[in-house]
């Protein structure tokens, strides 16, 4: 049985500007991101990956192509409420993404808005518990308190908890870890996994390190100006790039057990 | 042995809030640099690396306090200075910083040369504003930035990230300082733009400009590649320091091993050794601690690891605070 697609984008196209000026961000680009899987889409800054995750949420319109999701074109005639039920997002910065007069709490309940019909108040207070728990935080640890008073990691939680009490068909991460550090880095990754395995969710995970991408996804799109340059599954594209650009991501990670300056050669 | 370009004693540093509160952000730190060496500090965020940066440079801002201890350079104390004494004596032109929010420390209003004429003349007064321009655009044909006398003439929006943080280096080293503290200075960028910084600063230590550097960072595998030796800092504290080959692949202090643990790379067979969190957060630093800052959230915590008061001891060569360690 043929995996059913979740996204599909054929020969997509954003520019801006126009004339001299005209710039392709995301340049005529092919591609499927299955059901239930994570695809990670990696490349440098400025490549045209949050972009593509824009688009993919309905943030950007196309100038080119077609992009289907769930086999249909989103078409921009429909409430974009209703693609957002199906597509959320989390960003790298949890802090603008929260507002800062609000209690946590009342704005974890607030995003029950999104839905035509809320449930009771019972259900969302025990929903938003349920979602703080998933993430490891204990509803106690946040009572009464504002965005600025968490640490980051703790803020890009609560983004992820938000995840868990709207349980998306699909979540865009754009760089969720590029400002957390080291040891949250891991939990942050962890409870995307937890994401995948029990709310059945496909993730699409935006970032600059392909080592990061190695570790979740199950299949990885390298992008470099506005090109889909390379495709294929994890082991694939880290162990035997096709690619230059692939093969200079790889290269530019410092790694514990590789050589990365050659600084007896910059002398 | 060379004498020690950069020595810090025993220092702590404390916050004092407004309720009379003391925070205690920078306790008992000591190390020395040596010229051209790096060392490296690691740790979580709010560990107190930022603290222990102004603690460094002899600026006490309140709410932030000194203490107790002493920092040298080239023998000579920089500590219970004025601000104002500080900033025309030392900074810039003993020791220079390099900021994490490179892309944020420029103003978006001004010219980079204008903003640099600023900023050096500032801590030197002798120097005039042609000067400036000239030694700044010797500078950046020297450390390859492309097209120098463009990017003089540009606001910082027009420039890359990468550009900026190149422009901030250049212009904090244009004292050539004698130690360098280069605060998560790649934290904001890709990884390619990461390397071409990473070179810049190999190359300002290569030519001499600046004389030692201490590297903050919380990314381990850059450590490996950038710094000789490494500190690993917990709650204000050190409490593993040596050989960069030492702390990475040879840890023995219980909090550095799950640091390791947390690590990520992109090698074959690497895909399902999950990287392990560390459960649990740092200590508050407003309450006195006593027995070890790690006992809360050790793997190996041992019954009376919160009441001893954990000291430095040598462990297999390099500095430990454990006492279980071996």
């Amino acid at each position: 049985m043929p995996s059913e697609s979740k996204f599909e984008g054929k020969n997509l196209s954003r520019t801006f500007g126009s004339g001299k000026k005209l710039v392709h961000a995301v340049d005529n680009v092919s591609f499927s991101i299955e059901d239930r899987q994570i695809v990670s889409v990696v490349g440098q800054s400025g490549c045209g990956k949050t972009v593509l995750a824009k688009m993919l949420l309905r943030l950007e319109t196309p100038t080119g192509g077609e992009l289907l999701f769930n086999g249909k074109p989103i078409a921009r005639a429909v409430d974009p409420r209703e693609h957002w039920r199906q597509v959320q997002a989390v960003f790298q910065d949890p802090f603008s993404a929260f507002n800062q007069f609000f209690t946590i709490r009342a704005q974890l309940k607030s995003s029950f808005n999104l839905f035509t019909q809320k449930p009771s108040d019972k259900e969302m207070e025990d929903r938003v518990d349920q979602a703080l728990l998933a993430v490891n935080i204990k509803p106690k640890e946040i009572e009464g308190k504002y965005p600025f008073e968490l640490s980051g990691g703790q803020m890009q939680r609560m983004l992820l908890a938000r995840i868990f009490i709207l349980r998306p068909q699909v979540l865009i991460a754009d760089e969720p870890t590029s400002m957390v550090d080291a040891c949250s880095r891991a939990s942050i990754l962890d409870y995307l996994m937890k994401l995948k395995q029990e709310l059945d969710m496909t993730i699409v995970f935006v970032t600059h390190d392909i080592g990061l991408a190695y570790y979740v996804s199950d299949a990885i799109f390298i992008m470099h100006k506005g090109k889909i340059v390379e495709q294929g599954s994890p082991d694939q594209v880290t162990q035997s790039p096709t690619s230059e650009i692939t093969k200079q991501l790889l290269d530019d990670i410092p790694d514990v057990h590789k050589n990365w300056i050659d600084r007896a050669a910059a002398q | 042995m060379s004498a020690p370009i950069f020595e810090v004693d025993n220092l702590r540093a404390h916050y004092l809030t407004r309720f009379g509160q003391k925070i205690q952000a920078v306790d008992g730190v000591t190390f020395s640099l040596k010229a051209g060496e790096i060392l490296g500090i690691a740790g979580e965020s709010g560990c107190g690396k930022t603290t222990l940066v102004s603690a460094c440079m002899g600026l006490y801002i309140p709410p932030l306090h000194l203490s107790s201890g002493d920092v040298k350079i080239d023998g000579k104390s920089i500590i219970g200075m004025s601000v104002e004494a500080n900033r025309q004596q030392v900074l810039a032109r003993q020791i220079a910083m390099i900021p994490q929010g490179a892309l944020n420390s420029l103003n978006p209003t001004r010219k980079i040369k204008d903003l640099a004429t600023d900023m050096i003349l500032s801590h030197d007064e002798r120097t005039d504003k042609k000067s400036v321009h000239d030694r700044l655009r010797q500078r950046f044909e020297k450390l390859g930035v492309p097209k120098p006398d463009e990017v003089l003439n540009s606001y910082p929006v027009q420039l890359s990230a990468g550009i900026k943080q190149r422009v901030v280096i250049g212009i904090s080293t244009l004292l050539d300082p004698r130690v360098v503290i280069a605060d998560e200075p790649t934290s904001a960028l890709d990884v390619s733009t990461q390397k071409a910084v990473i070179k810049l600063l190999f190359e300002l230590m290569d030519q001499n400009i600046i004389g030692s550097m201490l590297f903050i960072t919380h990314e381990l595998p850059l450590l490996r590649h950038v710094s000789s030796r490494i500190a690993v800092m917990y709650a204000g504290e050190f409490v593993e320091m040596g050989t960069t080959e030492q702390v990475i692949f040879d840890s023995r202090q219980p909090y550095t091993k799950a640091l390791m643990g947390s690590m990520l790379s992109a090698e074959p067979g690497q895909k399902n050794k999950k990287p392990v969190a560390i459960e649990g957060a740092p200590p508050n630093l407003a309450y006195a601690i006593t027995g070890c800052r790690f006992a809360e959230r050790c793997p190996q915590v041992k019954p009376d690891c919160k009441e001893l008061q954990q000291v430095i001891r040598i462990v297999a060569g390099r500095e430990v605070r454990c006492k279980y360690a071996e």
